[in-house]
């Protein structure tokens, strides 16, 4: 379980937005994730494969039916890796500025 | 029935039994849960629950398996915020598998409630708490000593 592989994993537009689904809807199977996806199943199951090898997806069974999971904590690693839990609250407010500021301009 | 679930992995440099020990000992867990004790005798259908450092108590259940030290189940209950407690029980399985050096250790938390708020509230906390664990076996030391 190395850095290199959650990098890599991360390194890859599909597969964040594979995250992304399942951080939106967590414990979806194949078939949910591939709905509404340009992506082929099999490109799916892929990208899945490598999230998985990199411990950023974790599955479950549900009878016969395989859930996938999205799973943080090696994310979180590495951010405590860098900030310090003195700058998160810091960082914290600037990413809320961010958000605030930028919901404004689109107004 | 509706359901929020999450499940987190993580892979520990350390043998099932001291993380077995890490995850049942209250002078254990109050290392890296930010000085909260887990409470208990580990034996099914025994109380279980969670002391914080002032006293108060946190969360409150049962044992419902245990099979040490690869598998445990708890009825897990917050008790100090009312939106919490009335969702009623969640179920926390924590699953402990030897791989090579490693033990893979599987939380996975569920409600039979959709958009559960207890869920979203413990989801923030689990991933910082297993960090933590595991630089505490790897390393002997801890990231964060108090909640961000």
């Amino acid at each position: 379980m190395d850095d290199d592989a959650v990098f890599k994993a991360l390194a890859d537009g599909s597969r964040r937005l594979l995250l992304d689904r399942l951080h939106r809807k967590n414990g979806q199977s194949l078939a949910d994730l591939c709905e509404g996806l340009e992506m082929s199943r099999q490109a799916v199951a892929k990208h899945l494969g490598i999230l998985e090898e990199a411990n950023l997806v974790a599955v479950q069974w549900a009878g016969r039916e395989k859930l996938h999971f999205i799973n943080p904590v090696p994310i979180n690693g590495i951010a405590e890796r860098w900030i310090g839990k003195f700058e998160q609250p810091r960082l914290r407010a600037l990413s809320d500025l961010k958000k605030a500021l930028e919901k404004k301009g689109r107004q | 029935m509706a359901k929020s679930s999450f499940v987190y992995v993580t892979f520990i440099k350390t043998t099932p039994e001291q993380l077995w020990t890490a995850l049942t000992e209250p002078e254990f867990t109050q290392k890296y849960w930010f000085g909260v004790r887990h409470e208990s005798d580990w034996k099914p259908g025994s109380p279980w629950k969670m002391v914080f450092k002032d006293g108060r108590v946190g969360d409150t259940g049962e044992i419902v398996e245990i099979d040490r030290p690869r598998r445990m189940v708890i009825k897990w209950r917050n008790e100090f915020r009312p939106e919490l407690k009335a969702e009623g029980f969640s179920r926390c399985v924590f699953e402990l598998e030897q791989m090579g050096e490693a033990v893979k250790l599987t939380v996975s938390h569920s409600i039979e409630q959709d958009q559960s708020k207890f869920i979203d509230a413990v989801s923030g906390g689990w991933p910082l708490l297993l960090s933590n664990l595991k630089s505490l076996l790897e390393t002997g030391a801890v990231m964060l000593v108090e909640k961000p």
